[in-house]
């Protein structure tokens, strides 16, 4: 779940690592109060969950407060990646000697956290790793014991910096490599920081990510930075589809029926599990297929669920079919979902015969499963037929 | 022969009052696999279908022992205390059931763990079975379904999914190929063992003859994988089945498991499919194609 700007920056306050001043606005009124209220030079920034945010001319430097006000107008409705901008960060223009890049993500090989350090930041950091190796270091640490500043100290000193900006710098870095063990962070990145011309250094910008099923442990910070539990903060907001369909989900503790994902096409998918979903997914687009949805049943979700879900994907505009598949089931049982899919046709009008193009649930409880598809004249399959074959079949109904 | 767990096995299970531990703790002890005892604190006295349960590990080892292995089947908040104290009464082998970890507390076991010379599987898996002689977790579900979709032979199987497991294994049992053992490794981004660290296992087993795996998007496992296969110069064909080729479209959307997303080109596909072929493990378009496939390989191989 990533953090705005100007979220990252009030933990990062918190910790005491320096920042210049700044203030938020959300109109261009504001914009203005707080560019005088800092004085002089200023630079405005949209708040916005995707990088690119120079390119895209939502950045921009005012010299004063009427000025500050007409560039908020211009940066607000500017789309960053397709992302929208929630309100402008006004914050003091500081004359910058070096910029430096820290940032301390997790290493899915070595399975610990690493610490990436540089001392030419502001630039794209892959870009210097491969130019300019000697400039970059990565630096692996523990997180289960104790960290100590000398890792952030080895880490600075391995790019070559010494002197006075190796120990200002050493304190600032353990810093961020406590926020990201503290609060369960997925990225904790400073770019850039900068050295200013009297040797201070200043946070100029960060970027945090925090693990969403770390989300409950930290109820208290989001809460204090006025992250509700509504914000998903997703590559793309939900649709309302979407969002009934986590509704669908959460109504009922029994098994999963989640993950619903809005597609434009005619066949509604009500697949499983999350291996098994990726597959099938894969396997109606390969035979020509339109996917109305994608989603997730597994964890042997109750009658009701299974129900729930039909007819929401039924309820869907230009839905013709609904294909009902998964793999090999080993703890969803099979006459279950077949029960409760059959009762969403019939409660949202349809015959389940029409509307279903194809059930393919092999597995637990699969005899007494397809006595009740066969009872309603489902075309049904067992595990003889391929996952592949079964989406063939559904999508050939389709034409 | 087969690896990590046989007819000898003796496992625990942590949570075992739990509603999903009570079930895969019935299709364990129906398939024939040892479980020896269960733990849940407070519960001591207690039994499951026969399983005596206790307040600690430390009593079960105590009571029962030697014990090879536990599965965890607790909520998130309480996994890692539950695998530390695994790991501290001795247990070499864990399997964790539970989902929606953060993966710092993983990586935190799986620190431990290394440290101690213990091997954790998951989480977010189904566990691992070595057919005809122990299930250890869910994997296969009841054990008649269990018998039904795996069979004993040469085949190894590694996979992101513990669903696709059993429809890998179904697969290959209908087309006469039995499974030495097949491990669900888990869906985070952080797991206990990866397909490469299994690897060196699979190579040290007489019975197994091939590999099939099951990936994903996201995360660097495949080319880990591939990395070790070329630097070992492994003696195993490897035929890998990689899902969610639409994904590659949809950088930043979370799909399937915890650890399928693409964040970047690495995460893609088409970039694991190319690392994968490059260091000759044959991938599949599709599922039913996974047995030819390890026949041809195995006859090239002859």
């Amino acid at each position: 779940m990533r953090f705005y700007e100007y979220e990252s920056k009030a933990l990062f306050r918190r910790h005491g690592m320096p920042l210049g001043k700044s203030g938020l606005a959300k109109s261009a009124d504001e914009a203005k109060r707080v560019a005088a209220e800092i004085g002089g030079p200023v630079v405005l920034k949209s708040q916005v969950l995707s990088g690119g945010r120079m390119k895209a001319g939502a950045v921009k430097f005012a010299d004063a407060p009427d000025e500050a006000a007409r560039h908020y107008e211009t940066i607000v409705p500017i789309l960053v990646n397709g992302q929208k901008c929630r309100a402008v960060l006004v914050e003091e223009k500081t004359p910058v000697a070096q910029e430096y890049f820290a940032a301390i993500t997790w290493d899915g090989r070595r399975k610990c956290p690493v610490l990436v350090f540089s001392d030419m930041g502001g630039i794209d950091i892959e870009e210097v790793a491969e130019k300019h190796p000697e400039h970059v270091s990565k630096t692996h640490f523990s997180s289960l014991f104790p960290i100590t500043p000398r890792i952030a100290k080895e880490a600075i000193a391995a790019t070559g910096v010494t002197g006075d900006a190796l120990n200002r710098l050493t304190p600032i870095v353990f810093e961020l490599m406590r926020v990201f063990l503290a609060y369960d962070l997925t990225l904790a990145e400073i770019n850039p920081l900068a050295r200013l011309a009297d040797g201070r250094f200043v946070v100029l910008d960060g970027h945090i990510d925090m693990e969403a099923e770390a989300r409950g442990k930290h109820k208290k910070l989001l809460a204090d930075l006025g992250i509700g539990p509504e914000e998903t903060r997703q590559a793309r907001e939900a649709t309302p589809f979407e969002i009934k369909g986590a509704e669908v989900n959460a109504a009922d503790h029994r098994g999963v029926a989640g993950n619903v994902v809005e597609f434009d096409g005619n066949l509604g998918l009500v697949i499983g599990a999350g291996g098994g979903s990726l597959t099938l997914f894969d396997a109606v687009r390969k035979h020509g297929g339109k996917p109305a949805n994608y989603c997730e049943i597994g964890g042997n979700p109750s009658v009701s669920k299974a129900k729930e879900l039909t007819k929401l994907i039924l309820s869907k505009p230009g839905v013709e079919k609904i294909a009902v598949m998964m793999n090999v089931v080993s703890n969803t049982r099979v006459d279950i979902v077949a029960r409760g899919v059959i009762k969403g046709c019939i409660e949202a009008g349809k015959k389940p015969s029409d509307v279903i193009a194809i059930f393919r649930i092999p597995g637990a409880w699969e005899g007494e499963g397809f006595k009740i598809l066969a009872k309603y004249g489902v075309d049904y399959c067992d595990r003889s037929v391929s996952m592949y074959e079964a989406a063939g079949r559904a999508v050939a109904k389709m034409k | 022969m087969s690896i990590l767990v046989d007819k000898n096995t003796t496992f625990l299970v942590q949570g075992i009052t739990g509603r999903e531990a009570v079930n895969l703790t019935r299709e364990c002890l129906d398939y024939g696999s040892k479980v020896v005892g269960g733990v849940t604190p407070g519960r001591a006295g207690r039994d499951i279908y026969g399983v005596p349960v206790y307040d600690c590990v430390r009593d079960v080892v105590a009571k029962h022992g030697p014990v090879h292995g536990s599965i965890i089947s607790v909520p998130p908040g309480f996994v890692r205390d539950a695998a530390f104290e695994a790991i501290e009464n001795g247990i070499r082998l864990i399997v964790i059931v539970t989902e929606n970890i953060p993966r710092q507390e993983v990586a935190q076991m799986v620190e431990l763990a290394a440290l101690r010379g213990t091997r954790i599987i998951g989480p977010n898996c189904l566990g691992l079975i070595t057919p005809g002689e122990c299930k250890m977790g869910g994997i296969g579900g009841p054990a008649a379904n269990t018998r039904q979709a795996y069979s004993r032979g040469p085949i190894g199987i590694m996979s992101r999914s513990g669903g696709m497991t059993t429809e890998i294994a179904s697969t290959l049992t209908a087309a006469g190929l039995g499974q030495s053992t097949a491990v669900s490794i888990g869906g985070d981004a952080i797991i206990g063992t990866t397909y490469a660290e299994l690897m060196p296992l699979f190579e040290a087993d007489p019975e197994t003859k091939a590999i099939a795996i099951y990936s994903e998007p996201g995360g660097r496992m495949e080319a880990e994988l591939a990395e070790w296969v070329v630097a070992h110069r492994s003696r195993l064909p490897i035929v890998a089945f990689m899902a969610g080729r639409f994904m590659d479209e949809m950088q930043g959307m979370r799909f399937g498991h915890a650890g399928t997303i693409v964040e970047g080109k690495e995460d893609t596909t088409a970039a694991k499919i190319e690392r994968m072929e490059k260091a000759g493990i044959s991938v599949a378009e599709r599922i039913e194609q996974i047995p030819e496939l390890i026949r041809k390989r195995l006859a090239e191989a002859r």
